[in-house]
C-alpha cells in the first residue's frame, strides 16, 4: 500500500490543490501549510505548463501568476524538498514538462528527481493510458503513483484499461469540460461512481466542488475523496488582486499591494476545513444508509 | 479503430485529456468508414462538392515571368482560386461533412489568419451546421476582414484573451470548448496538427492539391516536376501540396518557414521571433502530439513570431516533422523582410496577390539555387493577398520593402 492509498484509509481524503508559485513561491508555501493544516490528506501541487489544456480560467490564471513569477521545474523540485507538510504530495503537471526534464530522454529524470524530493505521485491530464507506458514504468521504478482521470465519457474497455493502469487513487472527473469551480453537484458523479464500484481502489472526485455542501453529497454519493482545487485558487487569486483595481485573469503583478499571506492562509485554512467536514459528514451519512 | 498508423516514426500520437479520447476514437472510426471506405458515398459527395461549391479543380498555371527570372519552369497550383480565397476549404468542407455522416451538431474551430475560420464558416453554412470559432484577440485586430466573413456566414468569433492571443492559445481554447461539448459538437482542427487521426485526415483532405498537381504537370508539361514548394505553418498546405509526391524520389520537396526577424530563441523573454519549428526547433508535445516545438529548455512553449499570422505557431503537423527527419523534406526558412518582397515580386510581375503565407513560398525562389530548383518547380500558392492588404501596407512602409509600390496616392498619407 503507498502512502496514497493510506490516506483514504481513515475515511473519506480531503485533496486540495494549488499551482506552485503562485503568486510567488513565498507565500504559496505558506498556503500549502495552511492546506495541511486544514485537513488535507493529500496535496496536488501544479507545476505550471504553458499550454494547459485541461484547465479553466481559474487555473489559467494561477498558471500565468507562477510562471510570471519565474516558476520552472528545476525550482518546483527544490521548493518541495523543503516543504514539511504531513500529507502526501502529488504532482499535478502536463507531459511536455514531464519529457523534457533532465539530460536523458523520457520521463525517468523527471520521476527520479520527483522521488528524491519526497513526491508520491502524479496526475498528467494530456496523458492518456494511451501514451503512459514510459512514466507508468519509471513510476513503477522509484516506487510513484500514477494516478488517471476517468472521465464521464470514458466506458467499456477503455474504463478497464484504465484502471489497471491508475494507482494510489483515481480521478474521477465529476463533469465534462475544464477545471473551475461550480455551485452545483454534477448528475454524472453518482453514475460514474457506480461505473467504478467494483474497483477497490479509492475513488477521489474533482471538477467543480467548492463547497462543504457540495463536498458532503459527493462522499455521500460514493466518494472515497474530494479534490478542490478553482475554489482555492480563488482564495489565492482574489489575496493577490486585493489593494489593485483590475481584478483581471493575468495579474502577475499586484499581488505586493494585496492582503498579507498569513491572511489569504487563514481563509484557504477555512475553506479545507470546510471541506473536509463536508466530505466526513458524507461519509457519515453514507454509512447510515447502508446499514 | 482505423487501420492508419497513429504515429509517423515517434512523432503523432493522441496527447489529450481523457474526457476527449472517446470522441476521437469515434472520430478514427469514422474516418476509416467514410473517409478511407468511402461509405455511404462520402468520398463522391465531398468530391462533387468541392467542385461545384469549391470551384475545384483549381489550375497549375505557368508563372512566365518568374520561370524567365530563375531560369526555370515555374508552375503555380492557384489554390488563392478555391472558394474563399485559400487551400483551407478543402479541408473544412471535408471535416464538416465528416460531421455531418458521424450526427454531429455543432461545429467548433480555432483560426489563426482566419483563413480555416472562414473556410469553416462558409462550410458550416453550406451545410446549415452551427459554427463557432475561436480567434486570438491580436489576430482579430490583425486580420478584420476575415471576422467580418466569419460573421457575415453566420459563425459565432469568440476572441482568446490568454497568453499572446494567436494561433496557440486558439487551438487550446477550441480544445478546451471541445472537452466540454464533445457528445454533440466536432472540433474541425485547422492543420495537421492535433492528435491522430486528425494529422492523418487533414492530410487527405488537402492531398487533393497534390493529385491535381501531379496530374495537371504530367499533361502539361509531362513526366514530374523536379522540386515543389510549400510555405509551413502548421503544414495543411505543405502536406496537401507534397502527399502525391512523397513516394516520387525524383521530386525534391521544400517546406519554406516563417524566419521571422530572427531565427534565434530568446530564453529570457520566452519568445522565438520566427515560427521556423521545422527548421529550429526540438522534440516535445503539444496540442495532442509529439512533433517538432519552439521551446525553452524546461519544455514551455515559447511565443512564436512572423508577420504572417497563418504561419505564426510554435508547433508543426507531426508527419512533416518526420519527413523532414527521414531527410524527405527539406526545411528552409525566409524572412519577414523577404516575404514581404516576395509579395510585392509576385503582385507585380505575376498579377497575382499572395496570401503573406504564401509569399514566403514564392520569395524562397531568390534563395534557392538552380540544383535545388531543377528545371521545373511546383510552387503551392496556398491563399490570396486580400485579407493580408491592410497589414502589408502597414509592415512595407515600417520596413522600406525596396520592391514596393509607392503608396502615397492618397492625399494626406494613408491615415
Amino acid at each position: 500500500m503507498s502512502r496514497l492509498d493510506e490516506a483514504f484509509a481513515d475515511g473519506p481524503a480531503f485533496v486540495p490543490y494549488l499551482a506552485l508559485g503562485d503568486p510567488d513561491l513565498e507565500s504559496s508555501l505558506e498556503y500549502i501549510r495552511a492546506l495541511d493544516r486544514g485537513g488535507a490528506d493529500v496535496i496536488e501541487l501544479g507545476l505550471p505548463f504553458s499550454e494547459p489544456i485541461a484547465e479553466g480560467p481559474t487555473i489559467q490564471s494561477a498558471v500565468v501568476r507562477s510562471l510570471s513569477g519565474g516558476m520552472t521545474p528545476t525550482k518546483f523540485f527544490d521548493a518541495v524538498e523543503t516543504l514539511d507538510v504531513d500529507a502526501p504530495l502529488v504532482c499535478m503537471t502536463y507531459y511536455n514538462l514531464v519529457y523534457q526534464f533532465g539530460d536523458e530522454e523520457g520521463p525517468r529524470p523527471f520521476v527520479e528527481r520527483a522521488a528524491e524530493v519526497g513526491i508520491e505521485g502524479f496526475v498528467v491530464p494530456d496523458l492518456p493510458a494511451e501514451e503512459a507506458g514510459p512514466l507508468r514504468e519509471a513510476c513503477d521504478e522509484f516506487g510513484l503513483d500514477l494516478i488517471f482521470i476517468v472521465a464521464p465519457t470514458t466506458r467499456g474497455e477503455r474504463l478497464e484499461r484504465i484502471m489497471e493502469r491508475t494507482s494510489g487513487y483515481v480521478y474521477v472527473q465529476a463533469r465534462l469540460g475544464v477545471t473551475g469551480a461550480r455551485a452545483d453537484v454534477s448528475d454524472q458523479t453518482g453514475a460514474s461512481l457506480d461505473r467504478l464500484s467494483r474497483w477497490d481502489i479509492p475513488k477521489a472526485v474533482g471538477f467543480g466542488i467548492s463547497s462543504g455542501e457540495q463536498a458532503r453529497e459527493v462522499v455521500s454519493a460514493g466518494a472515497d475523496g474530494i479534490i478542490v482545487g478553482s475554489a482555492l485558487v480563488d482564495i489565492v487569486a482574489e489575496g493577490a488582486s486585493a489593494g489593485s483595481q483590475t481584478g483581471s485573469g493575468d495579474v502577475a503583478e499586484g499581488h505586493e499591494n494585496g492582503d498579507p499571506p498569513a491572511v489569504v492562509a487563514d481563509r484557504l485554512e477555512t475553506l479545507a476545513r470546510e471541506l473536509k467536514e463536508g466530505a466526513v459528514a458524507g461519509a457519515t451519512r453514507a454509512q447510515s444508509e447502508r446499514t | 479503430m482505423s487501420d492508419a498508423p497513429s504515429k509517423f516514426g515517434e512523432y503523432g500520437g493522441q496527447y489529450v485529456p481523457e474526457a476527449l479520447m472517446p470522441a476521437i476514437e469515434e472520430l478514427d472510426d469514422a474516418y476509416q468508414r467514410y473517409v478511407v471506405e468511402n461509405e455511404d458515398g462520402f468520398v463522391d459527395e465531398f468530391r462533387e462538392r468541392l467542385r461545384d461549391f469549391g470551384g475545384r479543380p483549381t489550375p497549375l498555371q505557368r508563372a512566365d515571368r518568374l520561370s524567365e527570372r530563375y531560369g526555370t519552369d515555374v508552375l503555380l497550383k492557384r489554390e488563392d482560386l478555391l472558394h474563399g480565397g485559400a487551400h483551407k476549404l478543402n479541408n473544412a468542407l471535408g471535416q464538416v461533412l465528416l460531421a455531418k455522416y458521424m450526427g454531429k451538431e455543432r461545429i467548433v474551430a480555432e483560426t489563426g489568419a482566419g483563413q480555416h475560420g472562414t473556410a469553416t464558416a462558409m462550410a458550416a453554412a453550406h451545410l446549415d451546421m452551427p459554427c463557432e470559432i475561436y480567434m486570438g484577440e491580436r489576430d482579430i485586430n490583425r486580420q478584420r476582414p476575415n471576422v467580418f466573413r466569419m460573421r457575415l456566414n453566420g459563425a459565432e468569433v469568440n476572441p482568446v484573451s490568454t497568453g499572446r492571443g494567436t494561433l496557440k492559445e486558439a487551438i487550446s481554447e477550441t480544445m478546451r470548448d471541445w472537452a466540454t461539448t464533445v457528445e454533440t459538437t466536432h472540433y474541425v482542427i485547422g492543420s495537421v496538427v492535433g492528435p491522430h487521426p486528425f494529422p492523418t485526415m487533414v492530410r487527405e483532405f488537402q492531398s487533393v492539391i497534390s493529385e491535381e498537381a501531379r496530374r495537371q504537370f504530367d499533361e502539361q508539361v509531362g513526366g514530374l516536376p523536379d522540386s515543389v514548394v510549400a510555405c509551413a505553418g502548421g503544414g495543411s498546405n505543405t502536406m496537401g501540396a507534397f502527399a502525391e509526391f512523397v513516394s516520387d524520389d525524383s521530386v525534391d520537396l521544400y517546406a519554406v518557414e516563417a524566419g521571422g526577424s530572427s531565427l534565434g530563441v530568446d530564453e529570457e523573454t520566452g519568445v522565438a521571433p520566427n515560427s521556423a519549428s521545422l527548421s529550429t526547433g526540438t522534440e516535445g508535445v503539444l496540442h495532442g502530439a509529439r512533433t517538432k516545438l519552439l521551446q525553452d529548455r524546461d519544455g514551455q512553449i515559447v511565443e512564436s513570431h512572423s508577420v504572417s499570422s497563418g504561419l505564426d505557431y510554435a508547433g508543426v503537423g507531426p508527419e512533416l516533422a518526420y519527413l523532414v527527419d527521414e531527410g524527405r523534406v527539406t526545411p528552409v526558412t525566409v524572412d519577414d523582410d523577404a516575404a514581404l518582397e516576395g509579395f510585392h515580386r509576385l503582385s507585380q510581375t505575376e498579377g497575382i496577390i499572395p496570401a503573406l503565407e504564401t509569399a514566403h513560398a514564392v520569395a524562397w525562389l531568390e534563395d534557392a539555387t538552380p540544383e535545388q530548383l531543377g528545371d521545373s518547380v511546383v510552387v503551392c500558392v496556398s491563399g490570396r493577398g486580400d485579407k493580408d492588404l491592410e497589414s502589408v501596407v502597414e509592415e512595407t512602409e515600417n520596413r522600406e520593402v525596396p520592391n514596393a509600390p509607392d503608396m502615397d496616392v492618397f492625399s494626406g498619407g494613408m491615415r
